[in-house]
């Protein structure tokens, strides 16, 4: 089963339909001929995805290439103007509570008037429902994810007054309480201080035991290896996606970033200097 | 004689003043509702467009209302009138920006003019119209509460009632998709739907508000209120509430203005009445208003000021050479590059505080409680250096200037926490990363 995955990756369409076999239901993510244009400019062509369950799947590409696009145009974010999106063998609209989300930091007004404690807490809106307001039960359901990310004394600060390591911890314990199977982070690691960074891979670690699948767009190439067991390497099709093992080589980082070569080198330096 | 009939309008003495009065209030608090949530979503200016989209509406109603030999006059109708066309017009604004490439304030502009020229054109054809009593429409303008009878302020009434009950059953909704519509979508609400509908609540609040305060002038009860109670606290809960209240008291205070004194127009009353509202908040509010945010940084720089002069002085007395009052005046010149005027307002809080004092000789030294202080500040300073030299890769040409900001508005509790994350130097000062004096030429 796990060779029948790995070897749909090179998403060339021959093999993908090759992949026709494994049963939907072990898929977390399907996703088949999704295009997406701004205007007339596309900005994805036919991406065809097909991820395992419990992986933490990185998104790779260069500045321009369609990463968060890709995550937006599956969430129904932007619209597409073709293609469909199955999370674990179903369409997405249907399966939208078992999916959780962490939008870039900079999609928000940090200005807006609220605390730490009522942002995670919008995490549980779903599970409270229509009309009601949070109860104390769910209250303290948003500190322990709090706790979690290690912001526990900070409940009850103003966002505006939080650090950009901060304010990216509990965008991610907002995505926790959400309780989801599928989850997709953008750019968490941006702009993080190390100790947040830090704090992010345990959490990333701890979803994937538990089971979870996690897609995170990505920009540091030097730490695929150590991040991510999948990946996905994007520039405005899918130029590679399977473990990080068999498709992070330098062949694949050249088609992905073409001729940007300062990057490219760097990328290969780190490549020589990481084991495994 | 002005007095007793302002106490009259206040005492709400007259059957009149009290219809007025009701249907001004009740708009205040809807207005003051709907307009947090308006501010937030950060489409102030689209209340603008919309009560201008209004006037075609109203133009339009009065026509047919003639045509079809009714009473022209009949406020709900003409509000209706104005509904459909503020509708119409803010759903341009949304398409024209939202399918073409123009932004949305170019979008706002091209409505807010276009439909506005056109009730215009209206106006001036119903004019010319054989027993038209045309003279009422101008009102809607610049607004005229004179006009209300009791229908119409229970017509006013009851929508600003339905505008706030629905806002507060959907705080929770709202607050979602105002602050993160793109987390909202992904988590399955139907954010289009909801902005739909608080963009619908803001039009209702628009066209009640037509009578009362007028086209030109209706935004400012939507806007003003939840901008004022901005400066006064951070939680959304208390904002409503807060909001809600002012737009009751500028709704109340203009509305007896106008009653009491002659041919003072009630929307611009009300206006004004929020506008010195707001200019107090903003100049005394507790949260960033400028009055408060001024004494802050006073505050803070003077902090700085007296801790890096007790620094200078304490690692002055570090380099074990004597000085008498001149040399030692230059050295403190020369090490952090003081102006004469801030070292010597320097030197002046430090002694207002009796942490230095003035030597028979004229040099300046520590009282006793001032080498503690010292001590103290200079630890933490070089402290905080420690740390970022080994823990932040920050070259070491830089420390300096970081720590120097930093060591200023440093805690109990970070002090702690650097004592641990450099845990060798204990209780003691350590020593300085760079030499001292450096920066300046010793004398």
């Amino acid at each position: 089963m796990k060779n029948a995955i790995s070897s749909m990756q090179n998403t060339t369409h021959e093999s993908a339909s090759s992949g026709m076999s494994v049963s939907p239901e072990s898929v977390a993510l399907h996703v088949r001929d999704l295009t997406v244009a701004y205007y007339r400019k596309p900005v994805l062509w036919d991406v065809d995805l097909d991820v395992p369950p419990s992986v933490v799947a990185g998104i790779v590409g260069p500045n321009g290439a369609g990463k968060s696009t890709l995550i937006k145009a599956i969430l129904d974010l932007v619209p597409h103007a073709s293609g469909s999106v199955e999370i674990f063998g179903k369409s997405y609209r249907r399966q939208r509570r078992l999916v959780g989300y962490v939008p870039q930091r900079e999609s928000v007004d940090w200005e807006y008037p609220i605390t730490a404690l009522e942002l995670v807490a919008m995490g549980l809106y779903r599970k409270i429902g229509w009309f009601r307001p949070v109860s104390s039960a769910y209250r303290n359901q948003a500190l322990t994810a709090l706790a979690d990310v290690g912001m526990a004394d900070l409940a009850h600060r103003q966002i505006s007054r939080l650090s950009g390591g901060q304010q990216q911890r509990i965008f991610l314990a907002r995505a926790l309480v959400q309780d989801a199977d599928v989850y997709f982070m953008d750019e968490p690691f941006a702009g993080v201080d190390a100790s947040t960074e830090k704090a992010i891979i345990g959490i990333l670690q701890r979803l994937r035991a538990a089971g979870k699948t996690v897609f995170v767009v990505h920009h540091d190439l030097e730490t695929v290896r150590e991040y991510f067991d999948y990946l996905i390497m994007l520039n405005m099709r899918i130029v590679a996606a399977g473990p990080v093992a068999e498709v992070f080589n330098s062949e694949n980082l050249k088609r992905t970033y073409g001729g940007r070569l300062t990057l490219l080198d760097r990328a290969v330096d780190a490549m020589g200097r990481t084991p495994g | 004689m002005m007095a007793d009939r302002l106490l009259r309008v206040l005492t709400l003495a007259d059957y009149n003043t009290r219809i007025v009065m009701f249907g001004t209030v009740m708009l205040g608090v809807a207005g003051g509702v709907v307009g947090v949530f308006l501010l937030l979503r950060r489409r102030a200016l689209l209340a603008d467009a919309v009560s201008h989209a209004a006037l075609p509406g109203v133009a339009a109603a009065f026509m047919l209302i003639m045509a079809f030999g009714g009473n022209p006059r009949s406020l709900p109708l003409l509000l209706l009138g104005a509904l459909v066309s503020g509708l119409l017009g803010m759903g341009c604004v949304l398409i024209i920006s939202r399918f073409t490439r123009l932004s949305q304030d170019a979008a706002l502009g091209i409505v807010l003019s276009v439909f506005f020229g056109f009730g215009i054109v209206l106006l001036g054809i119903i004019q010319r119209m054989r027993g038209a009593p045309a003279a009422g429409l101008n009102s809607f303008i610049y607004g005229r509460t004179a006009s209300m009878i009791r229908s119409d302020a229970l017509l006013i009434g009851t929508a600003a009632l339905v505008v706030v009950v629905l806002t507060v059953v959907l705080f929770k909704e709202f607050r979602l998709f105002t602050f993160d519509p793109g987390f909202a979508t992904g988590d399955g609400w139907p954010v289009q739907r909801l902005d739909a509908l608080l963009m619908t609540l803001v039009v209702s609040v628009t066209v009640i508000g037509l009578q009362a305060v007028g086209i030109i002038l209706v935004i400012a009860i939507l806007v003003l209120p939840p901008a004022t109670a901005r400066f006064w606290t951070d939680r959304l809960g208390l904002l409503v509430l807060l909001s809600a209240l002012i737009g009751a008291t500028g709704a109340y205070v203009g509305t007896a203005l106008s009653a009491s004194i002659p041919r003072m127009p009630a929307g611009a009353a009300i206006v004004v009445s929020h506008g010195a509202l707001f200019v107090l908040s903003m100049l005394f509010g507790p949260v960033r208003g400028v009055v408060h945010e001024l004494f802050a940084h006073r505050r803070l720089a003077r902090t700085t000021l007296k801790q890096n002069l007790l620094r200078a002085l304490y690692e002055c007395e570090e380099t074990g050479e004597v000085h008498n009052a001149d040399t030692q005046w230059t050295y403190l010149l020369h090490t952090r590059g003081w102006s004469v005027r801030e070292l010597k307002h320097a030197v002046r809080l430090l002694r207002r505080d009796q942490a230095i004092y003035r030597s028979p000789e004229g040099q300046w030294l520590f009282t006793e409680s001032g080498r503690v202080q010292a001590a103290r500040v200079t630890r933490n300073h070089r402290l905080w250096e420690v740390y970022l030299l080994e823990h932040a890769d920050t070259a070491t040409a830089h420390v300096d200037q970081g720590a120097d900001f930093i060591e200023h508005v440093l805690g109990d509790a970070l002090v702690a926490e650097l004592e641990k994350a450099v845990p060798r130097f204990g209780k003691v000062v350590p020593d300085s990363v760079h030499v001292i004096g450096s920066r300046g030429k010793r004398v």
